[in-house]
């Protein structure tokens, strides 16, 4: 089976066998970065441009490195050294883009919908690296592989995500793909933090993170961000530490089993307490080390690829 | 040249609603008369066959955005007017956001200067409440009325200042001058970019709440009662403002109030695919929004449709939604989509004519209705005409249009504005006044 899409925009739009055969790809990607040649030719002679319209680390390395195992050739372009600066539209970017005949183009943007906008004007496959805050499917997907690599499957886990989700493209996605693949999710955060009809998306939201987090065998944490006080989202990091944190006393509410995971970076002391973040139940590195496996699975997968041999 | 309108469906709201002719003399009508009653031979009588075709009094859309000065790439008031004579209008109110804003009395004096040379329909500017739509000070209201304003607003921004607007509502009566109100919170509005509800949350886009409309509709109304003078309320698109309205009138405030064809017709579902001509100010509502919009408009809590026509080049729409510019072109639809309320059993067809006619010129201030004696503002429609709206083939010099392509029935075939024929579709181009 080969996916049948050019782009992947958000995981509103696969099914739930898309999501599976992805993440099937990724847990077969994951054995080749623990090789100690640690590339195969698979898409040699493929362009990967990553495009980054926002500051981002983590998930522009994981993206470069996927590419690079992968022996494609990529290669970034962020918005300060890019036209942006000098006024040039996203579209004129991609119609420029476009004839440099790159193969994959994996986008960054701040504008929810961007990457939609990109790939109805680019022949290369787009894949949504996170786009305001509506989706950041790759994230989704290495979020769902980590847990179920840890639970052996996601149908009829209770998943808790914790925190700003108003403001989270990773809460969306989690949402989105967890609830189709039969995962029970709860929300829980701020009221001012909760957006509304959120639970059209096939989740509930709890009253507090106590009730949110009880007999959960997930708990993923959220950044929160300082300015979220200028817009009266919140009151000060220490009352949201105190209120709506993660601490040991939160975590024994949940299942004796209970994974925590948090897509980083990590805020210590405020969502979440450096004994939680560092904790034996904790598999924030392993969503790290994932996402590589995932990317490539995504790289892969939209270069026209069906099941991969080299890592079978 | 004098001209014989036979056999058209007078529709004239209040007064008429006959089979009857109509003869146009020296720019004013001279009769209206049973069919065949007016003896009209003679040479040089220009005979128009309107059997099937409606006769009502010429549009007037009180709400436009002409972007001259200023923004003449995105429409000008040449284009504009004529864009308005294809839908049917014979007068539109241009809004004071041009550059440089409609604040001073030159300004006003060159958008009256420019109608005129286009010689198509009649334009009256609206001025600025406030110096630069500032919010800071009020205009010299005398000035500009003098110089041809008819009105005063700050339309595409709020007067978020209670007392400015309280002050300006005084200030401007005195001078006779209605204040239009844009009802939205900036506060509230917080940098939103579509109507705040579930499909807002999935798209990841910052919603915008019902009530950043409506608080402002109330504070409005409450400064309505409190000055004694009337004040209108522009693009209603909330329920909750619906409410306020109806309920203002019924306690005898002085509020009158438009939507806009969008607000009636859309729902927030038309920005799914992150679609920029869904992108308006204030934004396209749920459907429980539009019913109660369609209901205001039954009841008479809205007065009036206007179209809120506001032209922007494809640069400003076809970029990320987030920075896509707010705004649609309307002028050329807004007839074919009021026709369509008359259809879904919304508005008997007098009351659409009047909603878009009489309703904004008693607000306005000008004289409508077809009386002889009166100038021939005057707009022939085909009820049946079935037609499909194409943006790249509309007069306006925009395109920004989320009706494109649609199959839509029932156009403006002749406007007649002052006895001079500035519009005719198909069969009528023989008897354009204009090149």
């Amino acid at each position: 089976m080969a996916l049948a899409k050019k782009d992947i925009l958000d995981l509103a739009s696969l099914s739930a066998e898309e999501i599976r055969l992805i993440l099937d790809t990724a847990d077969n990607m994951r054995e080749i970065s623990d090789r100690p040649i640690k590339k195969v030719p698979t898409l040699r002679g493929k362009t990967v441009v990553l495009f980054f319209y926002e500051p981002s680390t983590r998930t522009k390395l994981s993206f470069d490195i996927a590419a690079k195992r992968l022996s494609a050739d990529s290669l970034s372009i962020s918005t300060s050294m890019s036209s942006l600066v000098k006024g040039e539209t996203l579209l004129d970017t991609a119609r420029n883009l476009q004839a440099m005949k790159p193969d994959v183009l994996v986008l960054r943007h701040g504008c929810s919908g961007a990457p939609y906008f990109l790939a109805q004007h680019l022949k290369a496959a787009v894949i949504n690296a996170g786009d305001g805050t509506h989706a950041h499917p790759s994230q989704g997907l290495l979020d769902m592989l980590t847990i179920r690599q840890n639970k052996g499957r996601l149908q009829g886990l209770r998943v808790a995500i914790i925190g700003d989700i108003a403001h989270s493209r990773v809460a969306r996605s989690n949402c989105e793909g967890l609830s189709k693949m039969g995962a029970d999710v709860v929300l829980a955060g701020p009221p001012t933090m909760i957006p509304r009809g959120i639970e059209e998306m096939g989740v509930s939201v709890a009253g507090s993170v106590d009730s949110a987090v009880e007999g959960a065998d997930v708990i993923m944490m959220l950044r929160i961000q300082k300015e979220r006080q200028k817009k009266f989202l919140m009151s000060t990091e220490r009352e949201y530490a105190r209120c709506f944190g993660l601490n040991a006393r939160r975590v024994a509410r949940a299942k004796p089993d209970v994974v925590i995971m948090h897509p980083g970076p990590v805020n210590r002391g405020v969502e979440i307490a450096p004994e939680v973040a560092d904790g034996p139940y904790s598999l924030i590195l392993d969503q790290v080390t994932n996402g590589v496996a995932v990317r490539m699975a995504l790289l892969y997968l939209v270069s026209g690829g069906g099941r991969h041999a080299d890592a079978d | 040249m004098p001209m014989l309108i036979k056999g058209a469906r007078i529709i004239d709201p209040g007064n008429l609603d006959a089979v009857q002719d109509v003869l146009i003399v020296k720019g004013r009508i001279e009769a209206i008369q049973p069919p065949d009653t007016i003896a009209a031979e003679g040479e040089g009588i220009r005979l128009v066959d309107a059997r099937g075709l409606w006769l009502t009094p010429g549009l007037i859309d009180m709400h436009v955005h002409f972007r001259e000065p200023g923004q003449e790439y995105k429409e000008t008031i040449l284009t504009g007017s004529s864009a308005a004579a294809a839908g049917g209008f014979t007068a539109v109110c241009t809004m004071p956001n041009t550059v440089p804003v409609n604040d001073d009395a030159a300004v006003t004096a060159l958008i009256v200067k420019k109608a005129a040379e286009a010689g198509l329909v009649r334009v009256f500017p609206v001025a600025a409440i406030s110096k630069g739509l500032k919010g800071e000070q009020l205009s010299e209201f005398g000035e500009l009325q003098d110089a041809g304003a008819v009105g005063v607003t700050d339309d595409g921004l709020p007067v978020m200042n209670g007392q400015l607007m309280r002050r300006a509502l005084e200030y401007a009566s005195g001078f006779g001058l209605r204040v239009i109100s844009h009802c939205e919170d900036l506060d509230l509005a917080d940098g939103g970019v579509m109507n705040e509800g579930p499909r807002a949350t999935r798209l990841g886009l910052a919603g915008i709440p019902n009530a950043c409309e409506s608080v402002m509709v109330m504070r409005d109304i409450a400064l309505s009662k409190v000055t004694g003078v009337p004040v209108h309320i522009a693009h209603v698109s909330t329920a909750e403002s619906v409410a306020a309205i109806r309920r203002a009138k019924q306690d005898g405030i002085a509020v009158t109030a438009e939507t806009a064809p969008h607000y009636f017709t859309l729902t927030d579902e038309a920005v799914e695919g992150y679609n920029t001509h869904a992108k308006m100010n204030p934004p396209l509502r749920s459907m429980a929004d539009r019913q109660a919009v369609r209901d205001g408009l039954a009841d008479g809590t809205l007065d009036v449709i206007a179209t809120d026509h506001a032209p922007h080049c494809p640069d400003e729409k076809e970029v990320e939604f987030d920075r896509a510019a707010n705004g649609i072109i309307g002028l050329e639809t807004s007839l074919a989509l009021g026709l369509q309320l008359v259809r879904d059993g919304v508005l008997a067809i007098d009351t659409l004519i009047e909603r878009m006619s009489c309703a904004p010129a008693r607000i306005m201030g000008f004289t409508c209705g077809l009386r002889p004696g009166r100038p021939a503002d005057i707009t022939l429609i085909d009820p049946l005409k079935e037609w499909t709206a194409d943006a790249c083939n509309l007069k306006s010099k925009s395109r920004n249009t989320p009706f494109d392509g649609w199959r839509l029935v029932g156009k403006a075939v002749m406007t007649v504005v002052g006895g001079k024929v500035v519009y005719g579709d198909d069969m009528f181009t023989g008897l354009l006044d204009i090149k």
